[in-house]
C-alpha cells in the first residue's frame, strides 16, 4: 500500500470513529426532546453524553487537522468551496456545545427549555448535514482545472445529497437511542428502545434507497467495486449490523443493538470510502479535474513524518478514551456531579 | 488591498480575537488548578481543594466558550485562506492536527475525569485529571505556537522549480527558532491573567467582607505569582522575542518602536504618535540609546529603522506600533502593581490596605487588553505577508469566496459571539456571587463533596 493510500485509511479511520462515538452524542440530541420528558430524564441523558462529548467532536478536530497536512488541497478546495455550509456548521456547533454545557446551570424551567431546543437543534442539523457533506463528495463536485469550486446551496441540497443527509440523521438518531438504552433505565429507556426499534426500520428503508441511488448517481461506484472486489467486505459489515441490530430490538439486549449499530456505520462509512477511492473530490466537469490522493497529497517527507507523529499520539488517545470511557460505563444516575 | 482580503482578515480577527481571550484564562488557571489540587494533597489542607473546586468551575465556563469558538479557527485555514492552506498545508500542517491528539484530547478527557470523576476515581487519579488538564492546556498552546512561529519565520521547507514548497524538516517546523520565546512569553500571559484573576476574585471577597480565608489565600497567591510572572513577562521572555523579531523581522521592529529613520545609538519612544508621512514621532518622549541596546547589547549599534525598507513592505505602522506600546506599558504597571501589592503583603497590611484591593480587583480586564494587543502586534506587525517572505496576505485568500459572504458571515459571527460574551459574564458573574463552597471543604473527600460543580 502506498503512504497516499494510507493516509487515505488513516483520515477514513477517523472519520468513522468520530461518527461512531460523537455520533451516539448527535444522536441523543436528536431525538433528545421526544424521547427524554421531564427534567429528570433529560439531565439523564445529557449526563449520559456529559463527560465525553467533548472529547468525542475532538475527533473531527484532529481528523481536519490530518487533512490539512495529507492532502491540503483537498482540505482548502473543499472548505473554501463549501464556504457558507461550513460556517452553518459551525454555527450548529457553536450552538450545541454552549446548549450541553450551559443548560443545567440554572433552575429556571424557561433557561433550560432554551437550551434543551439549542441542543436538539444543532444535533439534529448536524446529524443531517454531515450526511449531505457526504453524499456530495459521493456525486462529485464541479471542480474546475484550478483545483477549486463554488458550492452554492443550490448544487449542495441535490436530491441525492438529501437522501444521504436523511440517512444520517436516521443512522446516528438510531445509534443515539441505542445508546440510551445502554446508558438509562425505566421510562427513558423504555421509550428510547421504541425510538431504536422505529428508527431501525427508517435506516433500513433509507440504506436501501441510497445504495440504488449511490449505483445510480456516483461516477465511480461500478468501477470501483469491480477493480476491488474486497470493497464488498464493507457492505457485508454493514448487514451484520443491521442483522444484529434487527435481533436486538425487544427489551434486555441492549449491548448488543449498541454494537449493531456501531458495526452498521462502519460499515457504510467504509462502503462510501470505496466509493470515491482513490479519489477525494471527484470532478463532475472533466475526471482529469478530480482531486485525488495522489495528486492533492503533500510531499512524501511530510507525509511520512505527520504519519509518525499522529499514529504515536493516536494510541495514547486511544488508550485513554478507553480509560475515561470505561471510568463512565454503567448506567447514569443523576444527583451526584453533572449536568 | 483589496475587499475580499479584507474582509478575509477581519473576520479571522475577530474570530480569533474573542476566542483568544477563553484560552488565555484556561492555560493559566489548568496550572493554577493543578497547583491547588498539588497543596491540597501535601498540606492536606481542604481549603485549597475548594479553591481548586472553585477555579473548576470557572475553568469549565472558559473551557466550553474556548472549545466552540476554537473550532471555527481550523476551518478558517480551509473556509476563508484556503490558497494558504494548499500552499503550505504539508508544511505548517504538521502541528495542526498534533494539537488534537497530543493536546485537545489530553485537555477534554481529562477535563470530563476532573469535572465529574470525584467518588468515581481514587484521589491519587483525580490529581493527575488535574495534571492532565493543566498539561493538555499548555500543550495545546505550543502546537498553535509553532504554528504561528512559521508564519512570522518559515522554516524547514525548500522551494521546487514550480514555486511550491515542501517540508524538508519536521523537528525544524516544531522547534522553529521562532517558536521557543513567543510560546513561553505567550503562555506567561496566560498565566500571569490567571494570577490576575484569582487576586480580582480574592480582592473583590475582601471587599465585600465574604469567604474571607478563600479571599486570603487567593490575594496571597496573586501577588507573589503575580509579581514573578509580571517580571518573566518582560525578562526574559518578551526581551528574547523581540531579539528574535530583531533578528528575523527587523522591519517589525522598527514599527512596533516607531523607529521611521536607521539610525545608530537609537533611543527608546516611551510615548509618541507616529506619522509615517512625515518620517517622525510627534510629541515622543524618549530614552537615548536604549533601543540600540535591547536589540543587540550596545547602545551605539545602529538600528534599521522603517526607511530601510520599500514602502510597500511596510506593515500598518500606527496600529502595530500602539498595540506593542499599549502591551509594553500594560506589563510595567503590571509589575509595579504586583511589586506594591508584595510589599504590602511583607508588611502584612494587604489584607486590609482597601484602595489596594479595589486596584486589583478593577485590573483584571487590563492582562486581557496586554494580551490581545501584544498578539496584535505580532500580526499586523507580519503584515503585508501572510508568510514572512514568502506568501502574501492578499495571495492567501480563498478565490471562490465572494466578499459579500465572507462580510455577511463576519456580522453573524459578530451576534453570536456578543450573546457568548453575554452568556460568559452572567454565568461567571453567578459563580462569583455564589462563592466558593466552603462547607463542603470541611468533609474533605466526602463522595459529592463539591456536588454543585457543575449542576
Amino acid at each position: 500500500m502506498t503512504l497516499n493510500a494510507i493516509w487515505f485509511w488513516v483520515l477514513g479511520g477517523m472519520l468513522i470513529a468520530y461518527s461512531v462515538l460523537d455520533g451516539y452524542d448527535l444522536g441523543v440530541g436528536a431525538i433528545y426532546l421526544w424521547a427524554a420528558k421531564g427534567d429528570e430524564e433529560r439531565r439523564t441523558a445529557l449526563n449520559a453524553i456529559g463527560p465525553v462529548w467533548n472529547g468525542n467532536e475532538v475527533w473531527l478536530l484532529a481528523a481536519g487537522g490530518m487533512l490539512v497536512v495529507s492532502f491540503p488541497k483537498v482540505y482548502a478546495s473543499g472548505f473554501s468551496g463549501f464556504y457558507l455550509a461550513l460556517m452553518l456548521v459551525l454555527w450548529f456547533l457553536i450552538l450545541r456545545g454552549v446548549s450541553i454545557e450551559f443548560r443545567s446551570k440554572l433552575e429556571s424551567p424557561l433557561w433550560r427549555s432554551l437550551f434543551d431546543a439549542g441542543f436538539w437543534l444543532g444535533s439534529f442539523a448536524l446529524a443531517l448535514l454531515l450526511g449531505v457533506a457526504l453524499g456530495n463528495v459521493l456525486r462529485g463536485l464541479p471542480v474546475g482545472a484550478d483545483g477549486t469550486f463554488a458550492g452554492s446551496f443550490a448544487l449542495t441540497l441535490n436530491p441525492y445529497a438529501l437522501l444521504t443527509g436523511l440517512l444520517s440523521l436516521a443512522t446516528l438518531a438510531w445509534h443515539g437511542a441505542n445508546y440510551l438504552r445502554v446508558k438509562t433505565e425505566g421510562a427513558l429507556q423504555e421509550r428510547a428502545r421504541g425510538w431504536a426499534a422505529r428508527l431501525y426500520f427508517v435506516v433500513l428503508i433509507l440504506v436501501i434507497a441510497a445504495t440504488l441511488m449511490t449505483f445510480r448517481v456516483s461516477p465511480t461506484v461500478s468501477a470501483n467495486y469491480h477493480e476491488y472486489p474486497e470493497a464488498w467486505a464493507f457492505p457485508l459489515v454493514a448487514l451484520l449490523g443491521l442483522t444484529w441490530g434487527f435481533r436486538a430490538r425487544q427489551a434486555g439486549r441492549e449491548r448488543w443493538a449498541f454494537r449493531g449499530s456501531i458495526v452498521t456505520i462502519i460499515g457504510l462509512l467504509g462502503a462510501a470510502a470505496m466509493t470515491v477511492y482513490p479519489n477525494l473530490l471527484y470532478s463532475t466537469v472533466n475526471p482529469d479535474y478530480s482531486l485525488t490522493i495522489y495528486n492533492s497529497a503533500s510531499s512524501e517527507h511530510a507525509l511520512r513524518a505527520a504519519l509518525l507523529a499522529n499514529v504515536v499520539g493516536m494510541i495514547g488517545v486511544i488508550i485513554y478514551t478507553t480509560y475515561v470511557h470505561r471510568t463512565f460505563s454503567g448506567k447514569v444516575h443523576i444527583g451526584d456531579h453533572g449536568y | 488591498m483589496d475587499v475580499a482580503a479584507f474582509a478575509h482578515r477581519i473576520q479571522f480577527a475577530l474570530t480569533v480575537m474573542f476566542h483568544y481571550l477563553f484560552p488565555i484564562l484556561t492555560m493559566g488557571l489548568g496550572f493554577f488548578i493543578a497547583l491547588l489540587s498539588t497543596l491540597e494533597i501535601w498540606k492536606n489542607d481542604p481549603r485549597y481543594g475548594a479553591a481548586a473546586r472553585f477555579w473548576a468551575r470557572i475553568f469549565a465556563i472558559n473551557f466550553a466558550i474556548g472549545v466552540v469558538t476554537g473550532i471555527p479557527l481550523e476551518f478558517e485555514f480551509g473556509t476563508n485562506w484556503s490558497r494558504f492552506s494548499a500552499y503550505g498545508g504539508g508544511v505548517f500542517g504538521q502541528a495542526l492536527p498534533l494539537e488534537g491528539v497530543y493536546a485537545f484530547f489530553l485537555e477534554s478527557g481529562f477535563l470530563g475525569l476532573f469535572l465529574f470523576g470525584r467518588g468515581k476515581v481514587s484521589h491519587g487519579v483525580h490529581w493527575l485529571a488535574a495534571m492532565g488538564v493543566a498539561v493538555g492546556s499548555l500543550l495545546s498552546g505550543y502546537f498553535i505556537v509553532a504554528t504561528n512561529a512559521w508564519m512570522q519565520h518559515p522554516v524547514g521547507y525548500a522551494v521546487d522549480a514550480n514555486g511550491a514548497i515542501h517540508l524538508t524538516s519536521f523537528w525544524q517546523v516544531m522547534l522553529n527558532p521562532f517558536a521557543g520565546w513567543q510560546y513561553l512569553h505567550t503562555i506567561n500571559g496566560a498565566l500571569l491573567t490567571a494570577a490576575y484573576a484569582i487576586g480580582a476574585a480574592g480582592a473583590y471577597y475582601l471587599l465585600s467582607g465574604r469567604h474571607t480565608d478563600f479571599a486570603r489565600l487567593s490575594v496571597r497567591l496573586a501577588v507573589i505569582a503575580g509579581l514573578i510572572l509580571s517580571l518573566t513577562q518582560a525578562f526574559p521572555t518578551g526581551d528574547m522575542n523581540s531579539r528574535n523579531v530583531t533578528d528575523y523581522q527587523p522591519l517589525k521592529l522598527a514599527a512596533m518602536e516607531g523607529l521611521l529613520r536607521t539610525r545608530p545609538d537609537a533611543p527608546l519612544a516611551i510615548i509618541g504618535m507616529p506619522d509615517p508621512g512625515d518620517d517622525k514621532l510627534i510629541d515622543p518622549v524618549y530614552v537615548p540609546g536604549l533601543l540600540s541596546f535591547l536589540a543587540y547589547g550596545n547602545t551605539r549599534a545602529s538600528v534599521s529603522g522603517l526607511d530601510a525598507y520599500p514602502k510597500d513592505l511596510w506593515p500598518p505602522v500606527e496600529l502595530t506600533y500602539y498595540a506593542y506600546h499599549t502591551m509594553v506599558g500594560l506589563g510595567t504597571l503590571f509589575v509595579a502593581q504586583m511589586a506594591l501589592g508584595l510589599f504590602l503583603l511583607w508588611r502584612r497590611k494587604l489584607e486590609r490596605a482597601r484602595w489596594f484591593l479595589w486596584t486589583l480587583m478593577l485590573a483584571i480586564p487590563f492582562p486581557y487588553i496586554a494580551n490581545e494587543a501584544g498578539w496584535t502586534a505580532t500580526e499586523v506587525g507580519r503584515q503585508p505577508w501572510l508568510v514572512y517572505g514568502l506568501l502574501k496576505t492578499s495571495a492567501g485568500t480563498s478565490p471562490t469566496v465572494a466578499s459579500g459572504e465572507t462580510i455577511f458571515t463576519t456580522i453573524g459571527f459578530a451576534g453570536i459571539y456578543a450573546l457568548l460574551a453575554l452568556l460568559f459574564a452572567f454565568l461567571v458573574g453567578r459563580v462569583i456571587v455564589q462563592g466558593p463552597d466552603e462547607t463542603k471543604a470541611q468533609e474533605k473527600g466526602a463522595p459529592g463533596a463539591g456536588r454543585e460543580l457543575v449542576s
